[in-house]
């Protein structure tokens, strides 16, 4: 467990968590608007504010006791920072170096085969050489990563670590960073006001508003939640969880959890391994009969759960697939009276449109 | 060009004095530099002010003040004589204290403005990657100031080099103990040995150019690959 009650006052800001604990375990988002504290909430966890003042326990480990801090380079943490912050007097290698060498298990015999090793993970293998200063945005936040795993982390943290990429940089390091939480097993607490990348990424989500933790929920939980911020941008929506399978034969593939399935439409070139789906509550509709004569591939029976209450002539829906997972649906108020739809009930889901999300 | 041993003597009284002053400065200025760069304490201002101070004042001033204090009336000369050591006025150890004085802004100066353009960011990095403060400053710090160092050394020494003032007034003119070259000069031409005051004028005058010049071009070729693309 990470727990423990900060503090801190940085000008007009004050920070104030309110006693908190979160698992050290899967990813875990710090999601909030910019200016809601998350990024001096990370700092301090990572010791990197004097003025913090409070409590802080990691897996038991005292590290703030009122005014007395762990010193940062004892907290053994890998920190990604918004622009990566490589040392731009050193080369990749060097920067690489850097970490190795102040790592506690690290021997000067072991030290090529370890870098060679994460390089080729995050995929930097050929730019060893090269000044940082050179690197493209999404390069350097690759290296940070490597710098940041070669130092043995026992905590990731990551501030915001995509916001300065274009759109393919993005989705490439966020597959990677994926990828890599779930090969090292290492707690990551990331930061970012992208509720996308919540979705993504995500295994739970610490929600923070005026500098204060305003609730701490599963991602399932999160979006069970119909007035979640993590729906502020495009309202409602559900994450299945599954996995792709080999094209069939109608040239769709399929994405299977259980009893569960799904058909997707995918350009042939694509070889996507996300293990989660991501689909608009708006972009789903309900019947009372099985559907005919429609082109809408995926055709699911669900079982109504609960009704949201009426906002602005629309009801949110939550259902439950055959194989337990939540699917969102909003549909309007007349549409709701008129089938007569209550929990209990089953339907007919009608999804018109899924995104992948990796 | 023929020097005479008196006039060798107080070249190397010259060199000297600059070196062991840049090495001084460069030792008490980076500490200094650094709090003076990053701290926020009330402190900082009026330090600044006593340490540019240098700058504005007459050297006599300070030689002045330098003599009453560490001249045998003084207190730091009266104690040491008390302590069976000799005072400080008219000799080599007085005068580099003056010369470190004097040329102190020249090293703290552009050690600050280094120290205050790294990215804070950086730091919490390194602190993150183990390094401790030490560490942060020999291995971040540093490397990445060696354009504002480069300057200190450079105009710490060179400064130091064309002092006058301050040397006239505490450490008077002893061959081989504080008759560095401007000293010499003034005392060729009061003597109206013009020829003599020319040679070692013309010498200051090229090493000073050359010092520069050389500054100039290191300057650039150290600063370019470091300067953020």
């Amino acid at each position: 467990m990470i727990e423990g009650n900060l503090t801190l006052q940085q000008g007009s800001f004050t920070l104030q968590t309110g006693t908190f604990a979160v698992p050290a375990s899967g990813v875990t988002a710090l999601f909030g608007r910019s200016g809601s504290g998350k990024s001096t909430l990370l700092r301090a966890l990572a010791g990197l504010v004097a003025t913090t003042r409070g409590q802080l326990c990691f897996k038991g480990e005292r590290w703030q006791n009122d005014a007395w801090q762990l010193p940062t380079p004892q907290r053994d943490i890998g920190f990604m920072f918004q622009d990566a912050a490589l040392f731009p007097h050193l080369s990749v290698q060097g920067n690489l170096l850097f970490a190795w060498q102040r790592a506690p298990a690290a021997t000067r015999g072991a030290q090529e085969a370890a870098i060679a090793n994460v390089a080729q993970r995050v995929g930097i293998s050929d730019l060893l050489g090269q000044p940082s200063s050179t690197l493209s945005g999404g390069q350097r936040q690759r290296v940070a990563m490597a710098r940041a795993l070669l130092s043995q982390p026992r905590l990731l943290c990551m501030d915001e670590p995509l916001s300065a990429l274009d759109t393919p940089a993005r989705a490439e390091l966020l597959a990677l960073i994926d990828t890599l939480a779930q090969e090292t097993h290492l707690p990551v607490l990331y930061i970012t006001h992208a509720p996308l990348e919540v979705q993504r990424l995500a295994e739970r989500v610490i929600f923070l508003a005026d500098g204060r933790i305003q609730r701490i929920q599963s991602l399932a939980d999160a979006l069970a939640q119909v007035d979640s911020p993590l729906f502020a941008d495009e309202g409602p929506v559900s994450v299945l969880h599954g996995a792709l399978q080999a094209r069939d034969g109608d040239g769709l593939t399929p994405f299977v959890h259980y009893n569960l399935r799904l058909r997707l439409s995918l350009p042939a070139s694509a070889q996507p391994s996300a293990t989660r789906l991501r689909i608009k509550a708006r972009d789903v509709a309900l019947a009372t009969l099985p559907p005919q004569g429609l082109s809408v591939l995926n055709q699911l029976p669900v079982t109504v759960q609960a009704l949201q209450p009426e906002r602005e002539g629309r009801v949110v829906v939550v259902c439950q697939l055959i194989d337990g997972q939540p699917l969102l649906a909003e549909i309007t108020a007349y549409s709701c009276r008129t089938l007569d739809i209550a929990p209990g009930q089953h339907l007919w889901a009608l999804i018109k449109s899924v995104a992948l999300l990796d | 060009m023929q020097l005479s041993p008196g006039e060798w003597q107080a070249i190397w009284l010259t060199a000297q004095l600059a070196g062991l002053t840049t090495l001084i400065l460069l030792l008490v200025g980076a500490p200094l530099g650094w709090w003076l760069a990053r701290s926020t304490s009330r402190w900082a201002n009026p330090v600044a002010a006593l340490v540019a101070l240098p700058l504005v004042l007459p050297p006599t001033v300070i030689g002045f003040y330098l003599l009453l204090l560490l001249g045998p009336q003084g207190a730091v000369g009266a104690t040491l004589q008390a302590l069976g050591l000799p005072h400080l006025a008219f000799n080599f150890w007085g005068i580099l204290i003056g010369s470190v004085i004097y040329s102190m802004p020249f090293a703290v100066q552009p050690l600050r403005e280094a120290f205050a353009a790294i990215d804070a960011r950086l730091l919490d990095a390194a602190a993150t990657l183990r390094a401790g403060p030490v560490d942060r400053f020999i291995h971040v710090v540093l490397p990445l100031s060696r354009g504002g160092i480069l300057t200190a050394v450079v105009i710490t020494f060179a400064h130091t080099v064309g002092e006058f003032g301050v040397i006239a007034m505490l450490g008077g003119n002893l061959a081989g103990e504080t008759r560095v070259v401007s000293i010499a000069i003034y005392d060729y031409t009061q003597g109206l040995n013009y020829d003599a005051a020319h040679r070692l004028s013309a010498i200051l005058v090229g090493f000073s150019f050359l010092t520069l010049l050389t500054f100039y071009a290191i300057n650039q070729r150290v600063l370019a690959p470091i300067k953020p693309n």
